[in-house]
């Protein structure tokens, strides 16, 4: 016979539940019968992170904190998708909404809180959403997807960051707040304003002083009706106005409940087997709605329940509240609203737009506004915690912890290393400067390794600047840093994805009209951004747009391969690797005519010509385009090769007839421009001659027809294909790779190659995009749309017909016995 | 005509060959030189050839006064031949003297 074990159940698998078994199992992981009950179908994720993942800057896979093989894995039984109807405290047993029960020793509350919902008439009309879990997230992404108008009512952390996630996704956006500052709890109204006009720029319009009236629509609602009587037309409406905690049916069950459940300093309720953590706990007459409380009481319970420190109890947390929008850098914490004996000192730089005011009382910093330049967050807050005395560094306070260390002859990163082992880093995971230290060493050598392996700086980000100090100090130069989203450039702040969306929103059609809309701070770009612009341009507005040779590189300006000497190689295109004795006649012809010096067989299934000199190239050009050959664009940033094997017409364990799938495949994609190199290939059988597994996008060809693989390369980073679907007939087959090209040709970043861009979205976010037939059609048109401007032979475009080729010969030439200058005209 | 004691203007062709933006190569017995045109229509010449490993640098792409060496994307500045951003320092280009005049570029040679 066992002992039985004393049974501990937690109502709530969210952020408190998830984490509430963590803190036990670290401190005893043998000693409690576990079982964990929620309420949403699928395990703990961050829902913090539902932000990026609403605008799209991470999947749902990527905010998962503990998986259903985690909670298996440690041995705690788990019930997710059930209520709790009731709860028995005499019986000491929950009852789940199929009647099962559930016994306990000890019940842990992680209910969380329910987003409230205004009592507005049409409140109920489809398309009506709170922003809360996953559900209402899949719902606003699908709305989004189908384009139109969407209003969120309600301009604190929350709604600002469903409003800007929607316009990411293309939606047109707009805020309506009650009051005339948004985020009026954590800011003042200069940050205010400047907040709005940042959203401004991000497709975000915020409508102030707005009183909501009714919701207007039929079935579906269609506008909101404001208290001025203005209606703002809206396909979706979602409503971010605050959190109400979750109290049932603890409160039914007899416990004290006030806002929320009624809890002493070491989380126990009105019943001393019942303990309440997170958002469903009202602590010392307050209820919190940030995670750090959370993790502050999950250590004060899992101390006390597993007898680790009987003693500890739970005081309270300071928040500090950083905004999650993509190049808004905004931080608050502590009171700024002031109050008798406080003082402000404020900096502002219209100019960079940087707002910072902190807040002192009594020689201790009691709040923080910061805005446009918010890395300093950390350390004034850190100051704030410990209640430092600031009087010997007023001076330079404001100017930030670099400035100030400086000053008093102290390096910042010097400062850290000389910090305790035992300073806590990440108040959200509560994780020292020792473990974050021991994670370096033990090879955890960037940022995300260092927040997947032990969690500093993973929740909200605002310790992000003293990881990389550590970073930094631990590894000294081999360490760079990383935060936000990269830019494209030095030329702008802007990175990839918010340079692509405000092509499209912005209807910029001109490269000197990104430049100057999205402020560059040099003249015509550079190197690196320009080539990136002339992609998104081209991508964006095939017909409109007009190709910049200048804004690319030699190669695809020359159509042909640079070599270290400056000669220039030449690739034809081989139909699937097809090619005819008349085709190889012209190739060696024009190898003697040139008197070229190698032909090498490429790794793609073509002729690869090394040694032709710039004023040769319009002249091969015109002999390979009389034997019927094109470019092979073996040079560009576009469709390369389709690598085949010979299929069923040959091969005795051929399926179909791949070759010929692969010469149609190539017709259809080539001359088309992507972000980076695309190669394709397919096989006749899963015996794979044809490496389609290590391809852009590969078919692998069965009995019963044909499998798709995408995001495959060889390169410096070997990453075999995902399989993207399976499909009966060569059409469909045609149908998805034109799909997938035009998918990855609108949403990765130039230079990026399918490899990294599926690493990044996630292959979900490629099948959710292409599993739907209508989706999957328009890319195909959009594709189909810009093949007709783009499908043409740059070789026969620059061979000499009547003119010769100007710019491929010198200016001038100047040595003995050489033609003279071109006369002016 | 307009002879100076130690330089020979020597013309090369019309302003208007080169496009803003680009370059043109004008070949010589010391070497090409590239004959660059910014985007403010301002005029430079080196010689065609980056101090790394010697890519031809009029097939760069011209942004402000620099040029980006094909070959490895070193940043070159057209006004002093020197490398530019993170190789300051490990190299110059010569730069050649060059005037625009009635529509006409002018370099400035010595050979």
């Amino acid at each position: 016979m066992t002992i039985q074990k004393e049974r501990i159940v937690i109502i709530g698998a969210g952020m408190a539940g998830g984490r509430i078994v963590e803190e036990i199992l670290k401190r005893d992981d043998t000693r409690f019968d576990i079982s964990i009950i929620g309420a949403e179908p699928c395990a703990t994720y961050d829902r913090i992170q539902l932000s990026p993942v609403l605008a799209g800057e991470k999947t749902f896979e990527q905010i998962v904190t503990h998986s259903q093989d985690w909670y298996d894995g440690n041995g705690v039984k788990t019930h997710f998708g059930y209520w709790v109807q009731s709860i028995e405290t005499a019986a000491k047993h929950v009852v789940l909404h199929d009647g099962q029960t559930i016994a306990y020793d000890k019940l842990i509350l992680a209910m969380g809180s329910d987003p409230i919902r205004l009592p507005l008439p049409g409140s109920d009309l489809q398309g009506v959403v709170a922003f809360r879990d996953l559900i209402d997230v899949d719902a606003m992404t699908q709305a989004a997807d189908r384009g139109g108008q969407a209003v969120v009512i309600g301009g604190g952390l929350l709604g600002l960051e469903a409003a800007y996630g929607l316009a990411k996704r293309g939606m047109k956006s707009t805020v309506i707040h009650l009051v005339d500052v948004l985020m009026e709890r954590q800011l003042d109204e200069a940050a205010g304003r400047l907040l709005e006009k940042a959203l401004l720029d991000r497709g975000v319009i915020s409508v102030l002083n707005a009183q909501s009236e009714a919701i207007v629509g039929e079935t579906h609602v269609e506008g909101l009706k404001l208290k001025d009587g203005r209606v703002i037309p809206a396909s979706l409406l979602v409503m971010a106005v605050g959190i109400r905690p979750h109290v049932e049916p603890a409160k039914s069950s007899g416990l004290v409940v006030e806002r929320g459940i009624v809890v002493d300093d070491q989380m126990r309720t009105s019943d001393p087997s019942i303990f309440a953590i997170g958002e469903c706990a009202q602590h010392r007459g307050q209820c919190y709605g940030l995670v750090a409380p959370i993790w502050d009481m999950c250590r004060t319970l899992a101390d006390v329940l597993t007898e680790k420190n009987i003693d500890n109890t739970y005081a309270g947390t300071q928040m500090a509240t950083r905004l999650k929008v993509s190049g808004v850098d905004l931080y608050s914490a502590g009171q700024f609203s002031g109050g008798e004996g406080c003082e402000d000192i404020v900096f502002r730089d219209p100019g960079r737009g940087v707002y910072k005011r902190i807040v002192i009382k009594d020689d201790r910093l009691v709040g923080t506004v910061l805005f446009g330049e918010a890395a300093d967050g950390g350390w004034y807050f850190d100051l704030m915690k410990k209640g430092e005395d600031i009087a010997p560094i007023r001076d330079t306070l404001i100017f930030g912890q670099a400035v100030t260390n400086a000053l008093a002859g102290q390096d910042p990163s010097d400062a850290i290393a000389a910090w305790p082992d035992d300073t806590e880093v990440c108040g959200c995971n509560g994780v020292s400067k020792g473990q974050v230290v021991a994670s370096i060493c033990a090879g955890n050598d960037t940022l995300d390794k260092v927040r997947g392996h032990c969690k500093a700086s993973a929740s909200c980000g605002s310790c992000t600047g003293i990881v990389e100090s550590l970073l930094k100090c631990t590894l000294g130069d081999s360490f760079k840093a990383q935060t936000g989203p990269k830019p494209v450039c030095k030329c702008t702040e802007h990175g990839h994805a918010h340079v692509r969306k405000a092509i499209i929103e912005l209807e910029l059609k001109t490269l000197p009209d990104v430049m100057q809309a999205l402020k560059w701070t040099t003249p015509d770009g550079c190197a690196s951004c320009r080539p990136a612009l002339n992609y998104y341009l081209l991508c964006a507005w095939p017909r409109e747009y007009k190709d910049d040779p200048r804004s690319r590189f030699v190669n695809e300006r020359n159509h042909a391969n640079i070599q270290k000497d400056g000669t220039y190689s030449v690739v034809p295109r081989m139909w699937g690797g097809l090619t005819s004795a008349k085709e190889l006649r012209a190739i060696a012809d024009v190898v003697d005519k040139f008197n070229l010096p190698m032909v090498k067989v490429t790794g793609g299934q073509r002729l690869d010509l090394f040694g032709v000199k710039k004023e040769d190239l319009p002249a091969v050009w015109a002999d390979l385009n009389a034997a019927g050959m094109v470019s092979g664009h073996a040079y560009a940033k576009a469709l390369r090769t389709v690598k085949t094997c010979v299929g069923s017409e040959w091969c005795r364990f051929g399926t179909q007839d791949s070759t010929g799938l692969g010469v149609k495949l190539e017709q259809a994609t080539w001359g088309s421009y992507m972000p980076h190199k695309f190669k394709m290939a397919v096989s006749g059988c899963p015996r794979n001659c044809a490496e389609a597994t290590i391809k852009d996008f590969g078919v692998v060809c069965v009995d019963s027809g044909y499998e798709l693989h995408v995001g495959g390369n060889a390169g410096i980073h070997l990453r075999g294909t995902d399989l993207l679907t399976k499909v009966a007939t060569e059409a469909e087959a045609l149908e998805w790779g034109k799909a997938f090209v035009q998918l990855y040709r609108e949403d990765a970043w130039y230079l990026e190659r399918t490899a990294p861009w599926i690493e990044r979205v996630g292959l979900q976010f490629v099948k959710d995009r292409l599993a739907e037939p209508e989706m999957r059609a328009a890319l195909v048109a959009r594709f189909l749309e810009s093949q007709e401007v783009y499908q043409v032979d740059p070789w026969a475009e620059h061979a000499p017909k009547s003119e010769p080729a100007k710019v491929f010969s010198p200016l001038a030439d100047l040595r003995d016995g050489a033609v003279q200058p071109e006369p002016a005209e | 005509m307009n002879a100076n004691v130690t330089i020979n203007w020597t013309d090369v062709g019309a302003a208007i060959e080169v496009a803003q933006q680009s370059a043109r190569r004008v070949e010589t017995v010391m070497g090409a030189i590239a004959v660059f045109r910014t985007v403010a229509d301002e005029y430079y010449a080196v010689f065609d050839k980056c101090p790394h490993k010697g890519g031809p640098l009029s097939e760069g792409i011209v942004h402000g006064r620099a040029i980006a060496c094909p070959l490895h994307n070193w940043s070159i500045s057209l006004e002093s031949g020197e490398a530019l951003g993170a190789d300051a320092g490990k190299g110059c280009t010569p730069t050649v003297p060059l005037r625009v005049e009635d529509g006409r570029i002018l370099l400035g040679l010595n050979f």
